[in-house]
């Protein structure tokens, strides 16, 4: 008509795929035996509510399928029926199909009209209690072909008449029939129903959509002649009057040939009492008149057909409007990302403030460093308010996986239980979007390779279900993701095997850890088959890759027979990070706070020298390797022996180290700065920031230092130590 | 001075088409996604007339409805129902709760503002 | 556009062809302005472990870091020396920001397609592949550089081929 509301047409796009989300999500939780009826109203909820949208918006493939599905959930919730594990099924493939038709409007995508067709089988025969395998591919062979065709004669009347059927029925063969063209109802004897229908489709598809609902033997067709173009001009001037005071809808009235008394059913709306009264109540002053009626009705009219043209503006501003209601606003990331960086350097500024107002005298300047004190604190807190606009907690990573899980397991015959943990974790919008592809490839991985069959399973002694864990917690400053599966662990020998196959340097001898990093060479796969899920060798190195580039590190703990755990560590961007200024040579590094555990002077004889493998320190009773920074990183010494300079204890991963410093600097709190954004990754440096004197720190990567000595805390290395001294 | 309609349904892209067309007929709207929210904002601001959607989460239409009836500012206002089916059931809880009329889902925004219209003008 | 297919002058958008001209060593080279962001005196780096010496460090450039790399040592010009007139050149390739140090900036100028001859094979520090063509004003010759496809090569080790 005149409002154009093809302009809301997207927030319903974006609406309904939030809402099959949530039916998808809650179908996944619901427990099959004993269903909780608050979950079944709430999936019920959702398909009533695409079904509403998609019925206003015009969509009717879609709110064909919400219909069917919607009067199944209504039965099922009402405990009219009980839930399966096939309807679950039923319902995600519903779901599946809502999505993909939901596509088609919005981005003008597929869809395959095979499977929207077989989907509505399965949810009919769901309604009729007949169990359907799945993957049954049973469409009407008749059906299938000619649906294809659109046979455009002239349109045919035919008159069906139905055997005795519930009401039910007969409404939704009407729904059905009436997208092939229209259709009226007529009673017949015997509490029967006839359908009238004025079609260019063809005899077989009307068959066809009837014996969805009955048996096609006990239908009655004729075709009934055309009307006369007197008649038919009549039906057609009565159909308009009709709709135009009709409910936005699908039906005509009962009796096309004798029209009924225009009863407000028709209309779509109705009132409990007189209106006069109501608006007499309400003490709405009365405009009685029809011509006053009429001249608002026009100038209505009017007033929309000039709204519609300043649509834009409109939109625009009604947008703006119906979110700050719903209590969010879009804000573009660029904006976002140009806020953070100011905050940063008001940071820097105010650091540089703090740093001047040290050396004055406290007496002579009190209320000026006291200002300067107020100023920290309400940078802090604005610093703290601008980092989490960003930040999104991990349950946007995680809510993809159950799903996932659920159909790959169902693929390859395994049972698997998911859980999760953290999901509250916060992580920088842009982290998120990065680790959802590494982490999806882990978790393919511990089904796929990772856990056993049930029967296996059942042989060694464990549950028939195997465990995936997904967790994710802040530590230091940084977030640690966990993969962890309780299936098989990883093979040292076939990994081992394959390495050397590949020509990659390996001993025997190597410790666990290092053989499970072999698994991140480019094109390892040990996999006996390659499965199409992974395996393909692509896979691992892939992975690897993506977590270093943001700045991040994996590490793998396996024990064969009892599972295989991924941690996978990425340091917060754009973080503020508690740090401790060290000088090694002529340059200052930044130490996270997080990882420090104390700073000493060691004493000469706490120092030991391991032949071949450098120097390890003694401190409270466990000797730890000692570092040198300088030898790290090719710096030029100031001070070459640690009882002159100082070691910073650090700790990270349940290892500990002393990192060899010339001194200690200080403590502030400085702004992360990414490296990667103009240069690259730098082994040992976790990012860079900006000291309070406009120089340039880098932040140094505890866990990757430490990791860099690991042989020094080889258990036979400490007691060799032990055995001299003692 | 313009009259003021409450629209209260879940739905955002069914709540904006209704806001759209009423400010174009010359109405002001208030947004509410859900019950609990409706009957806040009622209290709120007093309105002319509520449209309400049936089925939302936190609290329902027809909750909505006796609540307001509760209130002494809201006990002759118009409320209409929005709701997916004229059923016979559906009218007797509507007229029970308190509730003026109905109006089918989906509608054409045209008829909306008929409706609205002759009710309130 | 050019129609002589052994020089490549033209630039991908088609715009002007206004050249940066600086100095490094005894040689006189051009870059597309384009690529040019801005032009700053040397100042203190703050070095990288481990990284090669022609790469200098990190600075703060109004709160980005970005890294300096010095040509002179990478092409092994002249002998690098880093005083008031130092300067360093501040590319934006492909959204990524560098410094590039060198010894001395001239100025800017517009090379019309006939100037521009094509470059030798050899007899230049830079490989020939980076190379545009050899520009000829008056009595100066510049060296044209594809400077975004020096900065983006692998020898360069500016990117992280593997994140990129």
């Amino acid at each position: 008509m005149t409002i154009d509301i093809s302009q809301f047409y997207q927030v319903f796009f974006d609406e309904a795929e939030e809402l099959l989300a949530e039916m998808e999500r809650l179908l996944l939780a619901v427990d099959i035996a004993a269903p909780d009826p608050e979950d079944l109203n709430a999936v019920f909820r959702t398909a009533h509510s695409v079904k509403g949208g998609a019925s206003t918006f015009g969509l009717n493939d879609m709110s064909e399928v919400t219909h069917v599905l919607e009067s199944l959930l209504d039965r099922l919730r009402k405990g009219e029926m009980a839930l399966t594990g096939q309807h679950v099924d039923a319902f995600l493939a519903a779901k599946d199909i809502l999505k993909m038709q939901l596509d088609g409007h919005r981005n003008g995508a597929d869809v395959d009209q095979d499977a929207v067709a077989n989907v509505r089988m399965m949810l009919h025969d769901l309604s009729e209690g007949t169990v359907v395998p799945a993957h049954q591919p049973t469409v009407p062979s008749f059906l299938h072909a000619e649906q294809k065709q659109q046979v455009s004669e002239g349109a045919r009347r035919f008159k069906i008449e139905l055997p005795d059927l519930p009401k039910r029925d007969v409404d939704a063969l009407v729904d059905e029939l009436g997208l092939l063209g229209r259709v009226s109802v007529t009673p017949l004897a015997g509490g029967r129903t006839a359908l009238i229908i004025m079609t260019h489709e063809r005899l077989d598809d009307i068959v066809a959509i009837c014996s969805f609902v009955l048996d096609p033997d006990a239908l009655k067709i004729f075709e009934a002649p055309p009307l006369t173009p007197e008649q038919r001009a009549k039906e057609a001037q009565e159909r308009a009057r009709i709709e135009d005071e009709q409910g936005y809808g699908f039906f005509d009235p009962s009796d096309a040939a004798a029209p009924a008394a225009q009863s407000e059913e028709e209309q779509g709306y109705g009132f409990f009492q007189p209106i006069e009264q109501i608006r007499r109540e309400a003490g709405i002053v009365a405009e009685t008149t029809e011509v006053q009626e009429q001249q608002a009705a026009r100038e209505a009219q009017e007033l929309l057909d000039a709204a519609s043209e300043k649509k834009a503006a409109k939109k625009a501003a009604d947008a703006a409007h119906a979110q700050a209601e719903s209590g969010s606003i879009r804000v573009s990331i660029e904006k976002v990302d140009q806020l953070i960086n100011l905050v940063g350097e008001l940071v820097i500024t105010q650091a540089m403030i703090e740093q001047r107002s040290d050396g004055l005298d406290p007496m002579l300047h009190q209320r000026l460093l006291q200002s300067v004190g107020q100023l920290t604190r309400n940078t802090r807190d604005l610093q703290e308010a601008v980092m989490s606009i960003r930040m999104m907690p991990m349950d946007f990573v995680f809510s993809r996986f159950p799903r996932m899980v659920r159909d790959l397991a169902g693929k390859l015959g395994k049972k698997v239980d998911f859980i999760t943990n953290g999901a509250a974790t916060e992580l920088d919008k842009g982290l998120i979007e990065r680790i959802v592809d590494p982490l999806t490839h882990l978790v393919r991985n511990s089904i796929d390779h990772g856990i056993e069959l049930p029967a296996a399973r059942s042989a060694a002694g464990k549950t028939e279900s195997g465990r995936l864990f997904l967790s994710a917690a802040h530590q230091g400053g940084n977030i640690v993701i966990e993969v962890a599966d309780d299936g098989g662990g990883l093979n040292r020998e076939k990994i081992l095997a394959k390495a050397k196959a590949n020509g990659l340097a390996v001993s025997d001898d190597m410790p666990d850890a290092e053989v499970w990093q072999l698994i991140f060479a480019p094109g390892f796969s040990t996999a006996e088959i390659v499965t199409d899920v992974s395996g393909r060798g692509v896979g691992m190195d892939v992975v690897k890759r993506n977590i270093t580039a943001l700045g991040g590190s994996i590490d793998i703990r396996s024990a064969r027979g009892f599972g295989t755990t991924m941690l996978i560590s990425l340091p917060l961007t754009l973080a503020i990070l508690d740090g401790m200024s060290i000088r090694c040579g002529e340059e200052i590094y930044i130490l996270p706070l997080g990882f420090v555990v104390e700073s000493l002077q060691p004493l000469a004889a706490d120092v030991k020298e391991i032949a071949g493998q450098g120097r390890v320190v003694k401190v409270r009773g466990d000797y730890l390797p000692l570092i040198p920074l300088y030898q790290m990183f090719n710096i030029e010494p100031r001070i070459t022996d640690p009882c002159e300079g100082i070691l910073v204890i650090l700790e990270t991963e349940g290892r500990k180290a002393a990192l060899f410093v010339d001194e200690l600097v200080g403590q502030q709190q400085v702004v992360v700065k990414n490296l990667e954004a103009n240069y690259r990754k730098v082994a040992g440096i976790s990012g860079a920031t900006i000291l309070g004197d406009g120089g340039v720190a880098l932040i140094l990567d505890v866990a990757a230092l430490l990791r860099a000595s690991r042989q020094l805390t080889d258990e036979s290395v400490v007691s060799r130590i032990d055995n001299t001294t003692n | 001075m313009a009259k003021t309609i409450l629209a209260v349904d879940d739905s955002s892209s069914l709540r904006q088409m209704v806001a759209f067309s009423l400010k174009a007929a010359g109405y002001q709207v208030v947004e509410a996604v859900d019950g609990q929210d409706g009957l806040d904002k009622a209290k709120l601001q007093s309105v002319d007339l509520v449209l309400t959607d049936q089925n939302m989460p936190k609290m329902d239409g027809l909750t909505l409805i006796k609540a307001l009836r509760g209130l002494p500012a809201y006990q002759k206002t118009p409320i209409l129902m929005l709701t997916t089916e004229s059923s016979e059931e559906m009218k007797n809880k509507g007229r029970a709760a308190g509730a003026n009329g109905w109006l089918v889902k989906p509608f054409d925004p045209q008829r909306l503002i008929e409706v609205v219209k002759k009710v309130i003008g | 556009m050019s129609t002589q297919a052994t020089t490549r002058t033209d630039n991908h958008d088609g715009s002007g062809s206004e050249y940066l001209a600086f100095t490094l060593g005894s040689e006189e080279y051009g870059i597309d302005i384009l690529k040019v962001q801005e032009i700053r005196g040397y100042e203190a780096v703050t070095r990288i472990a481990n990284a090669p010496e022609f790469i200098k460090g990190v600075i703060n450039l109004r709160g980005i870091i970005i890294p300096v790399v010095d040509m002179r040592i990478k092409f092994k010009l002249g002998t690098p020396t880093y005083d008031q007139f130092t300067v360093v050149i501040i590319l934006n390739i492909g959204g990524r920001i560098m410094g590039m140090v060198v010894d001395s900036v001239s100025d800017v100028t517009t090379l019309s397609p006939d100037q521009v001859k094509p470059a030798p094979e050899m007899g230049t520090a830079f490989n020939g592949e980076y190379l545009m063509g050899l520009g000829t004003i008056d009595e100066r010759m510049l060296i044209l550089i594809d400077i975004d496809k020096l900065m983006s090569s692998s020898e360069m080790g500016l990117i992280d081929r593997m994140a990129a």
